[in-house]
């Protein structure tokens, strides 16, 4: 079961170096790029040694010799590396652009298509502002350090590298020296890496409840507004965001610390080399010119050194970043389609034996040895009272979830065998939420269908009654509203019966679809259903006799199973618990009496 | 271009750039319209910037103060080991006096750990006013977000609410994470070495300083490019999270539907628009900063030449030539940290821009000047000759006359489209009305204060929405104060409690994303619960019972008589068991009230709609 949940949205697995390097696949495409990066950022380095050398030696040289002739040709010179050095940061950034912008959208694109495929209980647990903070924000920092970050990390160590091994070279007591201060950086960085990698983690998560509290604050807007809450939610979202602040500066904090020893170490080298050098000197086993020079090239070091704190922090955010986008691509979808493809399908639906608990409460079944057969073309009726797993139950069908013990079929074939496209093209649910997306109302009611004609169309229209759409400003084409909310409800729940009736499918599913709309409408909608169920499996989820009277028999869905199937008027009157869940609306007639009474 | 192009109701739909897929809409709410917001509101950045820095002034000169600090420290100890080197070396080489040598290491020990101490402090300061600003940021826009009307909202969509708050605000971090201490450093440094470098030799220092004419030139270019093409990259990244926002929130649909490939298609449309919004971006950079070290390259090979054949003739000296050059290198260093903030300054600015413009926003629904105070509230609610429309010319409620006498219950119904929620949106002032007023307990709602209107008007919305957190939290919402015996009471009155104790944690059970964890009649019962227990004097019901089963609305409607007497009450419903309860029936055709009277004068009357419409459902229950 572990796969279909993925890791809990609440832990935190290691992130490491490890992290970064499982991206590297990313990078392969754009190599050249990288090496070009590469090398154009070590070829500016030896520019920006080279060209101060040509200054000195112009006036080292022909100045002091008072040798115009060769001012010129050295100048020329010193003009042309200039052009070079600013030429080759055009191209390092040129192509940088390119292949780490080509990264991140190879790697959202992943990310995207992964949690598309990603099932339904994973995204009931996930909050999307925490999907969302690691499709932008966690990107780009990802991004940031491909870019920048990695080149000058490498960059950066190899001069230290380097430099450290001149001066020991040049004069190796006062060389070990400054090998010695490697060791206290190293030992920080270590320490550093591991503190910042929790910090910068928290830090990042705490985002992504802040991008959930807005965008709840976004999506409720109207129940805020109805309850006059807007203070209580912006009071809540700025304890998030206070949080946020005080993590951050944790951060900050731990940040700066480790960047000022990173900058204090290095000028403490200098202290400890002028003493002792200076004493070698006054005692005669360096020269002066030698000392200089020593302590020239440990100072050029400073600036390295410091900075690779800012990268260090940047590498360590991108292994997080890295780590949290990992944790969705490592989430395999655990449904996944078999490859049978039923040839000619007629629309047969088994439950047999169907045992369903939802993945996060294993132990809790909500459906129990649900046995239930549904012949081609039959309309069943499905009753039961509020929160009897009526949707789980339509849900199985198209896989939406998936059973946990027994098996559902679909012309003799279990649905996990079926092909997932093939097994959704069969099977059509109008949900009891719309679910409407601000497109224009010919896409949102073409969502499964989207070669449907323009006649197609207008059928489903008719049989769902919602010719409002063609009065809508632009017709089909209007856009409908985020939600459908520039809709009524009525309307809204409409279309999403245009949608599963368009998608002419064997198998329909109405879960409550009906519910939003008014007498003559839904005897209308009704009517016109008949003709559509006539020849399509049908399995209505229904609260209301009216409802019940589209289906050709009735299952009544008890603790979790299917206690009686059979014809309405005969469960009527003898199944008491029925009774009690539909004969209710008689009561009504108590009104009627009291009206003519 | 003539004026007389043809006439439209389809104000160029096909010239603009949408996607057929999107639809049209009557706010194009997209890039055309934010980019004449942001044009109509530009500038809106700077002033936005200043006004967040402005608490901050003492702090800045401060930082500004420990910055100079710094830098003398950090500069100090090249001449300290040049002092070391000269004057405690001879000394050991005559007598082997350590004493001077030891001095100036001291020196250095000092200056290195003050420049530690003063660079901590900066950090460590400058990141508290960082993430200070940043709050402010956040705190405002969410804020004004909450205060915009639902008309605001219905066409700016959730996903760019999210957007502002998530990458706009990110992008204003970036620039106040990075450089900012190089800003400053730098500004110091460039002013520095332009003194110094006219100092040592005018001459020779003007021409290097010529420059600047080209420096301000390519700066100019890069910032009318960058702030256009960053503006785009943040339009596009809205787009993106849209798109993405979306497609969670309705994954359901998607997979049921096999929608995954065409999102797919779009997303990468999307996601490609973005990246190539952001590819232009980066490549105005690409220009701008080699620019910069080529015009400083240039320069520096300006004056050799120059100096050269100056100190050729004789006109300087070489070691002011050496010392110019040495810090011309020094002036176009910290050129390149000032243009890299600049260009994240400019990222920022765009960020700022669209949130200064969401600042600017008014509220379609704005709170009175002069409001009046409500002392009692009886809760009678009154339409005056009210008339409404979403869309200009579309009127949903032509003209609407309506006295709720306080205390009564009324029953609103009448076909799918009519306009029920409509007036029930008029009288909780969602939107306000095109002409005439809405008036509670006589007075105009337009004259109260949201939080004065909102204690007293509760309305359940036909599509309940739950918060994430516990069940607990969310009956609370409307009343956060109550005590947990409170809400166990709300939810056994509406026959929720046992469900509820049947949960795992109970009241504590976490209702998981967008109450995903429930049942749809479930969530309807939480949603009512909340209204209950907010226990307001004029209680709108839109709906709140079309997913419960017979005997929960049963029970539901039970509770409603008890805890309706003496109140207000409008119930909009279609199943008309929920009549049963109310004083008068009002039947709504087109957004007009077509029928008014108790429900036994309408059905005794045998015919007119209600009477009708009962026929029908009566029928409908056979
Ligand atoms: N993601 C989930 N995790 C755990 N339990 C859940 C989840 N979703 C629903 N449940 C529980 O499963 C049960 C069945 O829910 P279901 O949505 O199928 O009810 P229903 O019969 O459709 O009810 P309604 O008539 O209200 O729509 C409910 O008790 C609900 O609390
Ligand atoms: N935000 C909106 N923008 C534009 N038009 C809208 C908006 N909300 C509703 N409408 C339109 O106004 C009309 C009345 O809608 P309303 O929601 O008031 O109907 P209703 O009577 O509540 O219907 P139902 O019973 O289906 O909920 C409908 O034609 C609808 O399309
Ligand atoms: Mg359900
Ligand atoms: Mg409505």
């Amino acid at each position: 079961m572990a796969t279909d949940l993925g890791p809990d949205p609440d832990s935190n697995p290691p992130a490491g170096v490890h992290s970064l390097w499982r991206l590297r696949g990313y990078l392969k495409p754009h190599r050249l790029a990288l090496t070009i990066m590469l090398l154009t950022s070590l070829a500016g380095v030896g520019l920006t040694i080279a060209i101060p050398l040509v200054t000195k030696a112009i006036i080292d040289g022909p100045i002091t010799n008072r040798d115009l002739s060769a001012v010129l040709p050295l100048g020329l010179l010193a003009l042309g590396l200039g052009v070079l050095e600013a030429a080759l940061i055009f191209w390092r950034r040129w192509v940088q652009s390119n292949a780490v912008l080509g990264v991140e959208t190879a790697m959202r694109h992943d990310l995207y298509e992964r949690l598309q495929e990603l099932p339904m209980g994973f995204h009931s647990r996930w909050q999307s502002g925490q999907l969302l903070s690691r499709a932008t924000t966690d990107l780009s920092g990802i991004r940031r350090f491909f870019g920048f970050g990695m080149l000058f990390l490498l960059i950066n160590i190899v001069q230290v590298i380097v430099v450290t091994i001149v001066l020991l070279n040049m004069y190796w007591p006062l060389g070990l020296v400054v090998g010695a201060a490697a060791v206290p950086i190293v030992a920080l960085s270590m320490r550093f890496e591991k503190r910042y990698v929790v910090i910068s983690r928290q830090v990042q998560d705490e985002q992504g409840d802040l991008a959930t509290h807005a965008e709840e604050g976004a999506v409720g807007i109207r129940v805020i507004k109805s309850f006059g809450r807007g203070e209580h939610v912006s009071l809540q979202y700025e304890e998030a965001a206070d949080k946020l602040r005080d993590t951050s500066m944790v951060k900050v904090r731990l940040a700066a610390k480790f960047w000022t020893f990173l900058e204090i170490i290095p000028n403490l080298a200098v202290a400890v080399v002028l003493l002792l050098g200076s004493i070698g000197v006054g005692r005669g086993s360096l020269t002066p010119g030698e000392l200089v020079a020593f302590i020239t090239l440990l100072l050029s070091l400073v600036w390295p050194v410091s900075s690779l704190g800012v990268i260090l922090a940047m590498a360590q955010e991108a292994m997080t970043s890295a780590a949290r986008i990992l944790e969705i691509f490592d989430t395999e979808p655990s449904i996944v389609g078999g490859s049978e493809v039923i040839a000619e399908p007629r629309g047969h639906l088994r439950f047999e034996h169907v045992d369903f608990a939802f993945p996060d409460a294993p132990d809790e079944l909500v459906l129990r040895d649900v046995n239930l057969d549904l012949a081609p073309g039959e309309t069943i009726a499905l009753v039961g009272a509020t929160g009897s797993g009526k949707t789980v139950l339509t849900s199985l069908v198209p896989r939406l979830y998936d059973v946990t013990a027994g098996r559902v079929t679909l012309d003799g074939t279990d649905v996990r065998e079926l092909d997932l496209k093939h097994l959704r093209s069969l099977v059509a649910t109008a949900f009891e939420e719309p679910t409407l997306f601000s497109m224009s109302a010919r896409e949102n009611v073409t969502l499964g269908r989207s070669e449907a004609s323009d006649a197609d169309i207008d059928e489903a229209l008719d049989i769902a009654q919602a010719g409002f759409v063609r009065d809508l400003p632009w017709g089909l084409d209007t856009r409908i509203g985020e939600q459908g909310m520039a809709l009524s409800g009525g309307q809204r729940q409409r279309l999403a019966l245009v949608r599963a009736v368009l998608a002419r499918p064997k198998v329909l599913v109405l879960d409550d679809t009906l519910s939003a709309l008014d007498v003559h409408t839904e005897k209308l909608v009704e009517d016109a259903l008949q003709s559509v169920l006539g020849s399509t499996t049908g399995l209505v989820v229904a609260h209301r006799a009216s409802t019940v009277l589209l289906a050709d028999r009735v299952a009544l869905l008890q603790d979790g199973t299917i206690t009686h199937v059979g014809d309405h008027r005969v469960l009527l009157a003898e199944v008491p618990a029925y009774r009690e869940l539909l004969a209710a609306d008689a009561e009504l007639s108590e009104l009627d009496e009291a009206v003519t009474a | 271009m003539s004026t007389d192009t043809p006439p439209q109701d389809q104000p160029g739909a096909d010239e603009r750039r949408q996607p057929s897929w999107r639809g049209v809409a009557q706010v194009d709410d997209d890039e055309a319209a934010e980019r004449e917001r942001s044009v109509r509101f530009s500038g809106g950045s700077a002033a936005l910037l200043r006004e967040l820095l402005a608490p901050y002034r003492r702090a800045i000169w401060l930082l500004i103060g420990v910055v100079v600090v710094e830098n003398a420290a950090r500069l100090s100890i090249p001449y300290l080991v040049k002092e070391g080197i000269d004057t405690g070396i001879p000394p050991i080489r005559t007598d082997d006096n350590l004493t001077p040598l030891t001095i100036v290491v001291c020196l250095v020990l000092v200056a290195a750990v003050t420049q530690a101490v003063a660079r901590n402090f900066f950090l460590v300061r400058s990141g508290l006013l960082g993430q200070n600003v940043l709050y402010e940021v956040r705190r405002r826009v969410f804020r004004h977000f909450q205060v915009l009307s639902p008309a605001f909202h219905d066409d700016y969509t959730s996903g760019r609410v999210i957007s502002r708050q998530t990458s706009d605000v990110d992008a204003i971090y970036e620039m106040l994470e990075t450089g900012f201490d190089g800003l400053i450093t730098a500004a110091l440094t460039l002013v520095g070495t332009a003194g110094i470098l006219l100092f040592l030799d005018l001459k020779l220092g003007l021409v290097a300083l010529a420059c600047g004419p080209f420096l301000f030139l390519l700066t100019n270019w890069f910032r009318r490019a960058s702030s256009a093409s960053y503006r785009i990259t943040r339009e596009k990244v809205a787009l993106v999270i849209v798109h993405f926002v979306e497609s969670m929130g309705g994954v359901q649909a998607v997979q049921a539907f096999r929608r995954e490939p065409r999102n797919q298609e779009i997303f990468d449309d999307v996601n490609d628009q973005y990246r190539r919004a952001n590819l232009h971006a980066f490549r105005l950079v690409a220009f701008f900063m080699p620019g910069i070290k080529l015009i400083g390259n240039v320069t520096i090979a300006v004056v050799l030449l120059y100096g050269g054949y100056l100190a050729y003739n004789g006109d300087v000296t070489v070691g002011v030539l050496a010392a110019s050059l040495l810090y011309l290198r020094q002036f176009f260093e910290p050129m390149m940290e000032i243009s890299q903030f600049y260009n994240t300054f400019q990222s920022a600015s765009a960020a700022l821009d669209k949130l200064a413009g969401v600042l600017r926003e008014e509220p379609g629904v704005p709170e009175p000047e002069e409001p009046h105070r409500l002392q009692e509230t009886h809760g009678e609610v009154s339409f005056d000759a009210v008339r409404f429309s979403y869309t200009e010319g579309r009127d949903v409620i032509p003209g609407l006359d309506l006295t709720v006498p306080a205390g009564q219950t009324i029953a609103l119904v009448g076909t799918t489209g009519a306009g029920k929620t409509t007036l029930a949106k008029l009288a909780t002032r969602f939107y306000d009305p095109v002409e005439g007023t809405v008036r509670l307990d006589g007075v105009d709602l337009r004259r109260l204060t949201a939080d004065d209107l909102r204690e007293r008007v509760v309305m359940v919305t036909q599509e309940n929405y739950l918060f994430s957190g516990t069940i607990a939290d969310n009956i609370r919402f409307g009343r956060p104060e109550a005590s947990m015996a409170e809400v166990e009471r709300a939810a056994t009155a509406l026959g929720a409690h046992d469900f509820i104790m049947a949960l795992p944690d109970g009241y504590q059970t976490d209702v998981a994303n967008r109450g995903g964890r429930l049942s749809a009649g479930q969530r309807q019962l939480v949603a009512f619960a909340r209204a209950f227990l907010a226990d307001p004097a004029v209680l709108i019901l839109d709906e709140a019972t079309s997913s419960l089963d017979v005997p929960s609305e049963r029970l539901v409607q039970q509770a409603l008589q008890t805890v309706l007497s003496g109140r207000t009450a409008v119930i909009i419903a279609h199943r008309l068991s929920t009549v049963e309860i109310a004083d008068r029936v009002l039947v709504m055709e087109h957004g007009r009230i077509v029928e008014d009277g108790s429900p036994a004068e309408l059905i005794g009357s045998g015919e007119g709609r209600f009477a009708d419409l009962h026929d029908a459902w009566l029928e409908s229950l056979a």
